[in-house]
């Protein structure tokens, strides 16, 4: 079962490298990471994505929290929690083609960002599952790249969770 | 109060009351050891520096203090690696300070430089690199408090070279505050209720002792419920010495090479309370039938060992200390004069039983039996000295054998299973006790893996006792190979050993061989009374395997018993 964790870390050299060193070392997985300061500048949230059975989750929880540089550790399975990712992806355009692109990006809320005349750079915000679909729809058109964030989570509702 | 780094480094270790250090000078400590004979420690010069972590580990682990080591950069570094690793597996509470080159060569490939924090981030409990002068004596508070609490663990500090030779203002910090750290020490009450319920209901109840038993410096609260509610207990190899094994509630050890009492009631019992015991695997064997009819207490100061392996039914994370005294006074409150003792007659019965019936056994013939020798050391010791092992047989022969009666009488690699790790902690341990008896038991393998600390203890006086058991071969594996690979003994004959008697004196240190069982006894007495470093050499019975075996993977009550 997917697991988001969101954890928070002190914002020091080496802790990804716990963080990433514990997950390689005790076989579990990273499906996608992302990291960045807190508004308290001595804080990172680390969002992490996994998968395993109940045990294994509650090993990877457990040992998250013994390392020294680890604050706090939320797992976002069951909870109410709003998760977003960000992609940006670069189209090919022809004269056939713009339109439809256009289109697709209003539908999806997307912004085209950069615009050259073989190429749009396209970027999008969503769930994961709203990033696959745009992706799908461009497809035919090419897409030269893609570039995708980690998923970043939080609790909804005035509840502050650490 | 302006200092030099490397004297705020010196000046706060023995703030923290360290009088010993463990080490090696080189290049990149130069600065620290130019300081160190101003300060009142007493300096131990090892010959490797794998020897300087096992000689802190042992002093750690023979006096519940926290050993250091001070190494060089590069690879006086890496040479620590298997020391650290060797005490983090067992949760021993060491320090290890690494020189580093100056800041500014830092990942620059400069001479002798190596990433250490890099390499032992999987195998520390924490570490650090220290840029910031101003941030030492801070860092070096953390790591003694990281190491000796919660879980114990080896935490090392890297210390580039430019740091310990400028100047900066120094004053010892009071407080430390660790954001995300803070290991629960007391059990959760509700749950010691829980677990105290079942120990009074339970007709066939097991205590299971382990290392941190000993760690926790619980032995005394473990005997006192082990007694007062006639519940038998066994021990992991870590957890020898946890409880007298001279007390008829003694199964010793369980597991691999267990005693067939305690894998017996393992199997068989209704209720384990295993206390800071992490269930490895050489412990319980097939997990699916380990303790399979009964209920398990966990009590484990790291709730990661909690539910690892084996699924329990009333956790408890806490000290091992404090949560068994917790216990004592709920026993208090809810036994009202019950204590279970008829109860349990037919069980302790049945255990006394399973004790006359398959007792440890060997039979001494013409040719020295290894047993024989760690017996008769047992006996002429009382179980009063420090006994370290290598690993192998020599190392189960004594968990089997020798009659462990006090905790922090054994000093063993039991997670790693570091070979050469015996005789660097015996050297811990002797300058730790100056006065009493300690005991290497080795094997003619392991002892050549840091044989060259020798001239350390020659160095410095100690009059360790060296026990080879020189069977000529590598034996555990040979044992493996005897019983699980058609007897194919490839590379286990190690038929160039040296001559251990001319190898002693060369170092300055006494030779004693013994060949016929009759010269065993009179040959341990001398050694005893000889005040120096002295090697006894028995050539024992080459082909002798260690008995009972739970082949691997079998469950624990499957045991070849001959």
């Amino acid at each position: 079962m997917q697991h988001t964790l969101s954890i928070l870390v002190e914002n020091k050299p080496g802790v990804l490298s716990r963080i990433a060193g514990l997950f390689s070392g005790r076989g579990f997985n990273i499906e996608s990471l992302s990291v960045a300061e807190t508004l308290d500048a001595t804080i990172s949230r680390m969002t992490i994505v996994t998968r395993g059975n109940d045990q294994i989750l509650e090993q990877i929880i457990k040992q998250l929290n013994k390392l020294v540089n680890v604050i706090k550790v939320m797992d976002f399975v069951n909870g109410d929690f709003v998760n977003r990712e960000m992609a940006l992806i670069k189209v090919n355009v022809t004269d056939e083609n713009r339109s439809e692109l256009l289109n697709i990006v209003d539908i999806f809320r997307g912004k085209v960002v950069d615009v050259s005349p073989d190429a749009y750079v396209v970027e999008v915000t969503g769930d994961e599952g709203k990033l696959d679909a745009i992706i799908n729809l461009c497809k035919p058109m090419g897409i030269k790249e893609v570039a995708r964030t980690g998923k970043v989570a939080m609790m909804r509702g005035a509840k502050q969770k650490g | 109060m302006r200092l030099k780094g490397a004297q705020i480094l010196l000046e706060t270790l023995v703030k923290e009351g360290v009088d010993v250090i463990f080490g090696y000078p080189g290049g990149a400590v130069l600065e620290i050891y130019h300081e160190l004979p101003s300060y009142p420690i007493r300096h131990v010069l090892v010959r490797h520096e794998q020897a300087a972590v096992h000689a802190a580990d042992g002093y750690a682990r023979a006096s519940g203090r926290i050993g250091v080591a001070l190494v060089t950069s590069g690879p006086g570094a890496t040479n620590t690696v298997t020391g650290i690793a060797t005490a983090y597996m067992d949760s021993i509470p060491i320090v290890v300070l690494t020189g580093q080159v100056p800041t500014m060569l830092i990942g620059n490939d400069a001479f002798q430089e190596a990433d250490i924090v890099g390499i032992t981030r999987p195998c520390t409990k924490h570490n650090y690199l220290v840029k910031d002068l101003k941030e030492l004596a801070q860092v070096i508070r953390e790591a003694f408090y990281i190491a000796r609490t919660g879980r114990p663990g080896p935490v090392l500090i890297d210390l580039p070279k430019d740091l310990m030779n400028s100047f900066g203002e120094y004053a010892f910090p009071d407080t430390i505050h660790l954001r995300g750290y803070n290991p629960t020490i007391k059990g959760h009450v509700g749950q010691i209720k829980r677990a105290v319920t079942e120990i009074l209901n339970a007709e066939k109840p097991v205590l299971l002792g382990g290392g941190g038993v000993i760690s926790s410096n619980g032995a005394e609260e473990l005997r006192f419920i082990a007694q007062k509610f006639k519940i038998p207990v066994t021990t992991t190899l870590m957890g020898l010495g946890s409880f007298p094994e001279n007390d008829d509630l003694s199964l010793g050890m369980l597991g691999m090479h267990g005693t067939y009492p305690a894998n017996m009631a393992i199997t068989n019992c209704d209720l384990l309370i295993s206390v800071g015991a992490r269930f490895d695997d050489r412990v319980t064997g097939k997990l699916d039938e380990f303790a399979s009819l009964a209920k398990i207490v966990h009590i484990d100061i790291d709730p990661t060992s909690i539910s690892k392996n084996v699924k329990v039914d009333i956790p408890i994370v806490g000290d091992v200390k404090t949560t068994l005294k917790q216990m004592i006074e709920t026993f208090k409150k809810e036994d009202k004069g019950k204590e279970g003792k008829k109860k349990r007659k037919e069980w302790l019965d049945q255990i006394a039983e399973w004790k006359i019936t398959y007792p440890l056994s060997y039979v001494q013939k013409s040719i020295i039996k290894p047993q024989f020798v760690v017996e008769k050391i047992s006996e002429l010791t009382k179980g009063e000295a420090i006994i370290t092992t290598e690993v192998g047989q020599n190392q189960m022969w004594t968990a089997q054998y020798y009659n462990f009666t006090q905790p922090r009488t054994l000093l063993t690699s039991g997670g790693l299973g570091t070979m050469g790790y015996g005789f660097p902690a015996a050297i811990g341990a002797q300058i730790a006790f100056p006065d009493r008896l300690v005991i290497d038991i080795a094997g003619d393998g392991s002892i050549q893996m840091n044989i060259q600390e020798m001239a350390t203890a020659v160095q410095h006086g100690l009059p360790i006792k060296i026990a080879i058991l020189n069977n000529g071969y590598l034996g555990m594996v040979r044992q493996w190979q005897e019983l699980f690979y058609d007897r194919r003994y490839s590379h286990t004959h190690m038929n160039t050993a040296p001559d251990f008697i001319k190898l002693a004196e060369a170092y300055g240190a006494v030779g004693l061989r013994a060949v016929k069982p009759e010269e065993v006894v009179p040959l341990i007495k001398k050694a005893f009374s000889t005040p120096r470093l002295v090697i006894m050499d028995f050539v024992v019975e080459p082909e002798e395997c260690v008995y009972p075996m739970v082949p691997s993977g079998a469950p624990i009550n499957k045991m070849l018993l001959v």
